[in-house]
């Protein structure tokens, strides 16, 4: 495989895996709008990952399903970040302010790519994403605005924080450090990221569920 | 907070009513009005309006039923047949004479 399938399906596994993580929500979210907003950007992370798993698959000669749903639990290439199950508002909005962020800076190495498919399909995704940006960021301000709000979203960052780390490579961290302690006004303690390749027992679980049906049925099933 | 929100959808057109969101402030309802009426290309420029600042108008009284003084005219149908009406008894009475 080389780098750049690697590379394609690193960011695909993570938008796969937030996308279904995200639609967890769907139906028990705070409220009737927040619900329609936040299953919306689930369902959109879920289409980027189809489109980077389609640039990949052309490369391995494969399909875009074959790569999301027919590799092992343990071929999965997603941060630890995304593979956490966290449903509690406040984890949930801090999980997903701090990908956006690390996705802004990876997009933006992205967009610059001599490789015209990367830097296009990159363009693409930051033109959806600047919509989770500017959804997590209104749920950031709100949450700040309180006592309480900023007590749980400052917990929930300091927890994730390790795991925010490893979903970009070393050189970018302190740009996502500096990006972060601007936003919140304080600094963050030194951590020891949790690295992509790490798999956490939630992975598992998630595949399990993710890929149920599609193991159900005999290989080459039409839908 | 509850706004109406109103779209267009193509340049040149009138606004029209879509629905309502119901948001804790002006910028959720921005998010949430994006998310729901403009995200599939369905609109080309949204208007939000808080439901509180919307001057409603609901009684039109009519006691003596003026229709000619309403916007779609009174009907010329009814009026014809009468007068038609009128007019066979007037024949059928002259007959009788």
């Amino acid at each position: 495989m080389s780098d750049r399938s690697d590379l394609l399906l690193a960011i695909a596994d993570d938008e796969l895996f937030l996308g279904w993580r995200n639609s967890e929500w769907t139906g028990i979210a705070p409220f009737l709008e927040e619900d329609v907003a936040f299953s919306s950007i689930a369902q959109n992370e879920i289409g980027h990952a189809r489109a980077l798993y389609e640039l990949a698959a052309r490369e391995l000669d494969t399909t875009a399903d074959e790569l999301a749903f027919d590799r092992d639990a343990d071929e999965y290439r997603c941060a630890p970040l995304v593979q956490l199950r966290r449903l509690e508002w406040a984890r949930t909005i801090a999980r997903h302010w701090l990908y956006e962020t690390a996705d802004e800076i990876r997009l933006a190495i992205l967009k610059a790519s001599d490789d015209s498919e990367i830097a296009g399909i990159a363009s693409k995704i930051d033109r959806e994403e600047a919509y989770h940006r500017m959804h997590a960021e209104m749920w950031v301000e709100r949450l700040l605005a309180t006592g309480e709000g900023r007590a749980r979203f400052n917990d929930a960052v300091d927890e994730l924080w390790p795991y925010a780390l490893g979903v970009l490579d070393d050189a970018l961290r302190p740009e996502l450090r500096e990006r972060v302690e601007e936003r919140l006004g304080r600094k963050l303690p030194d951590a020891e990221p949790v690295p992509r390749g790490r798999h956490e027992t939630e992975l598992r679980q998630l595949w399990e569920e993710m890929t149920m049906v599609r193991r159900s049925a005999p290989t080459g099933a039409r839908w | 907070m509850i706004f109406e929100v109103f779209r267009r959808e193509r340049k040149g057109q009138p606004f029209q009513h879509a629905g309502s969101i119901d948001a804790p402030d002006e910028h959720f309802a921005d998010v949430y009005a994006r998310e729901q009426y403009g995200r599939r290309q369905e609109s080309v420029a949204l208007w939000l309006v808080p439901r509180n600042a919307l001057h409603e108008i609901d009684d039109f009284p009519d006691e003596f039923d003026l229709k000619y003084r309403r916007v779609d005219g009174y009907s010329i149908k009814t009026r014809l047949r009468e007068a038609r009406d009128r007019a066979g008894t007037l024949e059928s009475a002259a007959g009788e004479a």
